[in-house]
């Protein structure tokens, strides 16, 4: 072999075998990090989660009910209160302003928004919210999630919307439909797969969130739905479980991690195969 | 649209769940982990009695002090008692609810619940940084008969504002002077050294967790989690156990009648047979309420678990309040606290 | 065609009047659309803002009693008497590090899986092993925490922490970096999770811009008889250069700004030790363990914690963003 290519081509194998190692250091981890979420989690999962309560500590049996309903109800409420504005928004980005200045700012900042870290929203809702209300609630919590969701929703509705082809909305247009009209029948309706996908993945993103629930929701050993109280959540409630050595909160914790990771894992393989499916044509 | 048949039943969603309040009374309470065990012990049994609930947040005395200042719980539980002023500032009335020990919690290999002993001036050396290792000659002193590993010590400590740091500390600070002066007391310091973990939970947690580690707890969390606990040397030099007997030798020394707001500190008490971390754990109300019916109701927790909750509390190894006592509280609420 | 016209004319007097009603509601509708669109974008802004102005009212305080020392100050003492002492500098140095050291660790991985992602990996292959990746994105930050102080604190602890210390016993600096003793919950430890946090976000990022390369410019160099190896480092990485790094700068940002993974297993501990395996902290770890019972400057000072994070995040975010952007113009769209 030409002596000026064996050492490049060693150089090149060496390079390709790292490669291919750190990919299964990668996986490996991914792997450690699943199994011992499943093997605890497992262990803990029974139809008695769904239906009891939360126990106290050092004591037998007991469930999450009110932590998962909590959680849901949390969560539905900071969609429904992000995603409508986050659709909104992405609208005016996409039909109204769509090359103006102001709209690549607007972009800018939620996409900071997206990444900034959620104990500092949990903070400005701490200071915004649950100090002049006088205490936690479950409300502040459902609006942390709502900013936290926020751009998320914001960011996928314009880049779905912005998908959709323009000769639709010529078209619409063309034929006397007033702009919103158009907007709401012609253009959300072709994009309407991927506004969906935004939520799962807004639904997902929200449901794993921790630290903005830690000074505006706290959380409650029992039942409660009331937004103007603490609202038991499972994050929170995983927080406190796991910290403690009683057995019995150790095995719920792992459980409702579990429970948290499934739903969350499943949200996103579900956003991918639909906006991995059908274009909006 | 897909949208609006949805954002309608989410509304009606909402406001049939927000309509909807809770039915029982619940009390609502925030504060030290000490007595997290006995309290919920209480709740449980309270809730089955009487159908009400206490929804008691175990977050650490210091958070417990805010959250009643702030108003925002009915009541703030703490073990680090507040000074007579203090409590008259802000309107609080303070009283102690129960009692216990604090003990030395360690992660060794071989060495089974009782085995181990150390003094007040070791346990400082320790928390200092000073001893370093296991087999430690001041170690070895106490311990002739163990066989201790040429490890390093891994020191918990607490991270969050804790009446158990302030009655640890204290003994720390009066067993020890290095340890007055370099450190002091108070509910969170300045540790030398030291991981630290949130709550008596969390020091457990870690300490069963962390082979080699040496932490302090409530004894009712090292007994549930079936930690290795340590003997102590008393004031007096004797050798105690962390038993009820000793944790009753040290309370039987305080004078609660003469104290304004119940004020005493537990630690370090003379007697042959006392436990040197004892602590009162207590409960924190305003004399005048804004919600009267709420603090009623609380009140009306804190008697029960004075008439009928002493079993429980002895269970857990906990010292309930002598009757003498009680009744000097009981006087104390009609007198301060005006929820009528 | 008059007739037409005249018919026409005959049939629009009546429907006049109805087209002007409804063309009148029209009117109405799009406007208040327009201005539901306009308001909501405006909410983000709104947003930023308010998180802005939120922070430094409660910061200032703090503020304002510690000026610029706060940023030089290690000594944390929210009890002492007759103010409290309170300095940033622990959390501060603990961000920084664990953050540093998750790069370290990260990037290099991170690239690595890229580069086999789509040079090396059979086509059959790619989706799967690319889906995995992205799944670590998706677990909860908690469990990361979770699975580090059960899983990760001990098998460091036991085994490679002191092994370490062992060997670099003898050289000067080393020895003191890498310092006993060994612990459960140490800024190694933290750094560890931070770097399989970030993992997926530096892989997808990196395989997305590697994809974007032209097949020609990659054909090209082969025809020429370069090795893959050198195709990746001569063409490849030279051309997605800025979006690389803008992919590790928004991994940065996550990491900056990670709390329940490093509340868990960092130790809570305000002092600056020399050595990675002793406790730390880092500023979201000690807001998320001292907030709930701090009050006046102490929570002043940790309001303020929390803007210097938000700060930093901003700029480094800022950062990857306009260097996202310049690729994208790159590529034409």
């Amino acid at each position: 072999m030409n002596p000026l290519y064996a050492p490049r081509r060693r150089k090149s194998k060496i390079a390709m075998a790292l490669c291919l190692g750190a990919t299964i250091f990668g996986l490996a981890w991914l792997t450690l990090i699943l199994f011992t979420l499943f093997w605890n989690g497992f262990a803990g999962l029974s139809v008695a989660l769904f239906t009891q309560m939360t126990p106290p500590p050092n004591a037998q049996g007991g469930g999450l009910l009110n932590a998962i309903v909590g959680s849901l109800i949390l969560t539905l409420l900071g969609i429904g209160i992000g995603a409508p504005i986050g659709v909104f928004a992405g609208t005016y980005m996409a039909e109204y302003g769509r090359f103006s200045k102001i709209t690549s700012v607007i972009r800018f900042i939620n996409d900071i928004l997206l990444s900034a870290p959620s104990i500092i929203i949990g903070l400005f809702v701490y200071g915004a919210v649950v100090v002049p209300m006088g205490g936690f609630s479950g409300l502040a919590g459902a609006l942390a999630l709502a900013v936290i969701a926020l751009p998320v929703v914001v960011r996928t509705t314009e880049d779905m919307l912005l998908l959709v082809p323009t000769q639709l909305r010529e078209a619409a247009v063309a034929l006397g439909m007033p702009r919103s009209y158009m907007i709401r029948k012609i253009t959300w309706r072709a994009a309407r797969v991927g506004l969906v996908t935004g939520l799962l993945l807004a639904v997902a993103r929200v449901s794993g969130e921790t630290a903005p629930l830690l000074f505006t929701a706290l959380s409650n050993q029992f039942w409660s739905v009331d937004l103007l109280k603490t609202m038991a959540n499972l994050p929170v409630t995983i927080n406190n479980f796991i910290n403690n050595p009683d057995p019995n909160w150790k095995r719920l914790a792992w459980a409702g991690a579990l429970l948290i990771t499934l739903a969350v894992l499943s949200l996103n393989i579900v956003a991918r195969s639909l906006s991995g499916g059908r274009n909006p044509k | 649209m897909t949208f609006q048949p949805l954002m309608r039943a989410a509304a009606v969603a909402i406001v049939a769940f927000t309509g909807v309040t809770a039915q029982a009374a619940d009390i609502t309470g925030a504060g030290a982990t000490f007595p997290f065990p006995i309290y919920s012990k209480w709740a449980d049994a309270y809730k089955t009695a009487t159908g009400n609930g206490l929804n008691y947040q175990s977050i650490g005395s210091g958070a417990g002090i805010k959250q009643i200042q702030a108003k925002t719980v009915t009541f703030g539980a703490t073990d680090m008692p507040l000074k007579a002023d203090a409590l008259k500032k802000d309107g609080l009335v303070q009283w102690p609810m129960v009692m216990g020990g604090i003990v030395p919690v360690v992660n060794l290999e071989g060495v089974k619940p009782g085995e181990l002993t150390l003094d007040g001036e070791t346990l400082a050396d320790i928390y200092l940084g000073k001893i370093t290792k296991w087999d430690d000659a001041a170690i070895k002193k106490l311990n002739a008969k163990l066989t201790l590993p040429s490890t390093a010590i891994t020191v918990v400590r607490r991270s969050d504002g804790s009446g158990t740091t302030f009655n640890f500390t204290d003994y720390l600070s009066k067993a020890s002077k290095t340890w007055a002066d370099k450190v002091g007391a108070d509910s969170a310091v300045e540790w030398p050294v030291g991981v630290g973990a949130k709550g008596n939970d969390g020091v457990a947690g870690n300490v069963a967790q962390t082979k080699n580690s040496i932490g302090y707890v409530e004894y009712a969390y090292a007994k549930q989690n079936k930690l290795t606990f340590a003997d102590m040397i008393n004031k007096a030099g004797k050798h105690v156990a962390p038993t009820v007997a000793a944790f009753q030798a040290a309370a039987a020394n305080a004078d609660w009648a003469n104290a304004p707001g119940y004020y005493q500190i537990l630690t370090n008490q003379p007697g042959d047979a006392s436990w040197p971390i004892t602590a009162a754990t207590f409960i924190l109300m305003y004399g005048e309420p804004a919600d009267k019916a709420a603090s009623a109701e609380a009140i009306k927790f804190f008697d029960w678990a004075f008439a009928k909750g002493d079993k429980m509390a002895e269970e857990l190894d906990y010292i309930p309040m002598p009757a003498t006592v009680t009744a000097l509280i009981r006087k104390t609420w009609a007198d301060s606290i005006k929820n009528k | 065609m008059t007739d037409m016209i005249l018919q026409e004319g005959a049939a629009a007097a009546p429907t006049n009047v109805w087209r002007a009603k409804a063309l009148a509601s029209f009117k109405v509708g799009d406007s208040v659309f327009k201005l539901l669109a306009q308001i909501a974008a405006a909410t983000v802004l709104l947003v930023l803002g308010g998180i802005i102005i939120s922070l430094i009212i409660g910061a200032w305080p703090a503020i304002s009693t510690y000026g610029v020392d706060f940023l030089t100050t290690q000594r944390w003492a929210p009890n002492a008497r007759p103010n409290p002492v309170l300095g940033g500098l622990g959390p501060i140095y603990g961000t920084l590090v664990s953050s540093l050291i998750a790069l370290l660790i990260a990037v290099p991985v991170g690239l690595g899986i890229s580069i086999f992602l789509t040079e090396l990996c059979p086509q059959w292959l790619r989706r799967p092993v690319g889906v995995a990746v992205e799944l670590l994105a998706g677990i909860p930050s908690i469990i990361y925490g979770m699975w580090g102080f059960f899983v990760l604190g001990p098998m460091l602890a036991d085994t490679i922490e002191p092994a370490i210390v062992d060997a670099v016993a003898d050289i000067p600096i080393l020895n003191v970096i890498f310092a006993g003793p060994a612990s459960n919950l140490s800024l190694f430890n933290a750094s560890l999770v931070l770097a399989i946090m970030i993992l997926p976000f530096v892989t997808a990022i990196s395989r997305d811009v590697f994809n974007t390369v032209p097949p020609v410019l990659k054909e090209a160099a082969y025809g020429l008889g370069c090795t893959t190896w050198e195709v990746v480092r001569r063409v490849v990485i030279p051309y997605t250069r800025v979006g690389v790094i803008g992919g590790v700068m928004l991994a940065l940002g996550r990491a900056l700004g990670e709390t329940m993974a490093v509340t868990f297993v960092i130790g809570n501990s305000f002092r600056i030790t020399g050595s990675i395996f002793g406790p730390g902290t880092t500023i979201s770890a000690a807001i998320a363990s001292e907030f709930a019972e701090s009050r006046d400057l102490h929570q002043s000072a940790l309001i303020l914690l929390g803007l210097l994070l938000f700060v930093l995040t901003f700029f480094v975010l800022a950062a990857a963003r306009l260097m996202l952007m310049r690729l994208e113009r790159k590529q034409g769209i």
